[in-house]
């Protein structure tokens, strides 16, 4: 094989490969049997009700959770028994958005946002400010850079983590419901970065929600940069590297694109769309 | 029915203690490789010392008094009324004084660790901290830890003197006896061994009340409720182990250290 060969196999290989992962806490099993991969540059919505696991199966791609039984890869290496000190090299990769965003209370906007960069003493901090206004500029937050999380609404709260989990230039996103329980403005917003982090910098990303608005706006609209907001996709066209993955009592019953999910038979599937 | 409930809190008491264990080990252990987050340790040592101050040092005092106050009648019974000074600076330094401190500390500082740590776990902050690239074991338990322990020995010195301060100021003022007599019997009786019982006490105590006060905060589950449970389990724990863990050590110097 030569070298060409290799580096287009590694081009090729999906950045989240699950084999059959059941996760099991306290006694209850969470997933069952759940198989999926997600691909370089694609997007995958990972659809369902509250409670049937959707933001554990978002922590056990990052190796927070470990999984009873089945199998793990991540950036093509397997992490399904790898020691905590090994994740986080593969952790400081990855960029994940919290449900409620989980800023640390006691650190202002600029030391939440630069919490991975302040880690690495080889970085200044010339350097770290000048990050952070970039990362905060691209939520649309940069007043923000001294202000502390409790004078932040649930809306700047969660810009404020996304640019917290996009300031070291990862290489996947995780998203746990980063819509849930705001404003419709302010989640299309939401969505708007969401979809710049897609179109802009082609980063691959998995997403939780159980928000149908939020998946079809990912699918049906693409970001334009000239104009620095979300914009329709011609009629009758739809993001082909943004697909979904749905989830019922913690088995996987549904991974397709936007078409396959309207036309599904799937009784879950079909009650979960209407 | 009985039994079986019985055998399932003592596997249960079994698990947290070996849970436990592994937990201040591996945090124990932390110091010896990097990162080690010094800073973490200095705001800690400040948190935990200085805000502790003030309640250290007037509860030593007061219980120096009281000591005073309460071994001055049956002192006079036998005569001896002269030893006061001796008997409050032994008690002060050989055994309230640590406990006094730990106890106190552990009032303050464990539960603060306990309520600080589940929030966190609640509000998935842990979480956040562990997917930033950030080992929260290293971060927020090791520094409380090595300060609690580093700290409560300072405090256990501050409350000694405040203690014999206290004792000398009832013997003088409402005892109305000698101050000189009172302070030469404290200094003349006071030997090696009994500074050595009071240095070694705080740092056993430092460490339990903070990391029993860590291993329930990151243990906490159930959202706010969870968070005030961990908190009094923290509390109760850590000073149900410190009146126990100073029976032990008083036996083991005293065995080492025969009178």
């Amino acid at each position: 094989m030569t070298a060409t060969d290799n580096s287009d196999s590694r081009a090729a290989s999906p950045v989240i490969e699950f084999a059959g992962v059941t996760v099991t806490l306290g006694g209850r099993t969470i997933l069952e049997d759940i198989s999926f991969t997600v691909a370089p540059g694609e997007t995958r919505v990972l659809l369902g009700p509250a409670g049937v696991g959707k933001s554990v199966l978002l922590k056990v791609v990052n190796g927070l959770i470990r999984p009873e039984a089945g199998s793990i890869w991540v950036f093509g290496e397997e992490i399904t028994r790898m020691p905590e000190e090994a994740l986080f090299p593969l952790r400081a990769r990855t960029g994940m958005v919290f449900q409620e965003g989980a800023l640390f209370d006691s650190l202002s906007v600029r030391d939440n946002t630069a919490y991975q960069l302040l880690q690495d003493p080889a970085i200044s901090s010339e350097e770290i400010d000048v990050r952070v206004h970039e990362a905060l500029r691209f939520v649309g937050l940069e007043e923000t850079f001294s202000l502390f999380p409790s004078s932040l609404s649930g809306g700047m709260r969660r810009r404020v983590a996304i640019a917290r989990a996009l300031i070291n230039n990862p290489e996947l996103v995780l998203y746990d419901s980063p819509t849930g329980g705001l404003d419709p403005v302010t989640s299309t917003h939401i969505m708007e970065l969401v979809m710049k982090e897609r179109d802009v910098h082609h980063t691959p990303s998995l997403m939780v929600t159980h928000r149908l608005q939020d998946a079809f706006l990912l699918c049906s609209h693409h970001f334009d940069e000239q104009r620095n907001e979300a914009v329709p996709l011609p009629k009758g066209q739809t993001d082909p590297n943004t697909t979904f993955l749905m989830l019922d009592e913690g088995r996987l019953i549904f991974d397709g694109g936007v078409e396959a999910l309207m036309q599904s038979k799937i009784g879950f599937v079909r009650e979960f769309l209407e | 029915m009985a039994i079986s409930r019985i055998e399932r809190t003592a596997k249960e008491i079994v698990l947290t203690m070996q849970e436990y264990h592994a937990f201040a080990w591996k945090a124990m252990t932390n110091i010896f490789r990097p990162p080690i987050y010094w800073t973490d340790f200095l705001i800690q040592s400040d948190i935990i010392g200085v805000g502790s101050v003030a309640i250290v040092l007037l509860s030593g005092f007061f219980t120096g008094g009281v000591l005073a106050l309460q071994s001055a009648k049956t002192l006079a019974n036998f005569g001896a009324t002269a030893i006061t000074g001796e008997f409050v600076a032994l008690t002060m330094i050989r055994e309230l004084g640590p406990v006094l401190t730990g106890v106190m500390v552990s009032g303050r500082n464990a539960s603060s660790m306990a309520s600080e740590l589940g929030s966190m776990i609640v509000t998935e902050q842990i979480d956040a901290m562990r997917a930033l690239g950030v080992d929260p074991l290293r971060k927020l338990v090791t520094p409380r830890i090595y300060s609690s322990i580093v700290v409560l020995l300072l405090l256990t010195v501050v409350a000694d003197a405040c203690g014999i301060a206290g004792g000398a100021a009832v013997t003088v003022y409402l005892n109305h006896q000698n101050a000189t007599q009172y302070f030469h019997m404290a200094y003349e009786h006071i030997i090696f061994s009994d500074l050595v019982q009071g240095a070694v006490k705080p740092l056993f105590f430092g460490y339990l009340l903070s990391s029993v006060g860590c291993f329930y905060g990151m243990r906490t589950t159930g959202g706010t409720q969870g968070v005030g449970q961990s908190t009094i389990k923290a509390v109760v724990a850590s000073a149900v182990l410190i009146i126990s863990i100073d029976f032990l050590i008083t036996h083991v110097l005293l065995s080492i250290f025969p009178a």
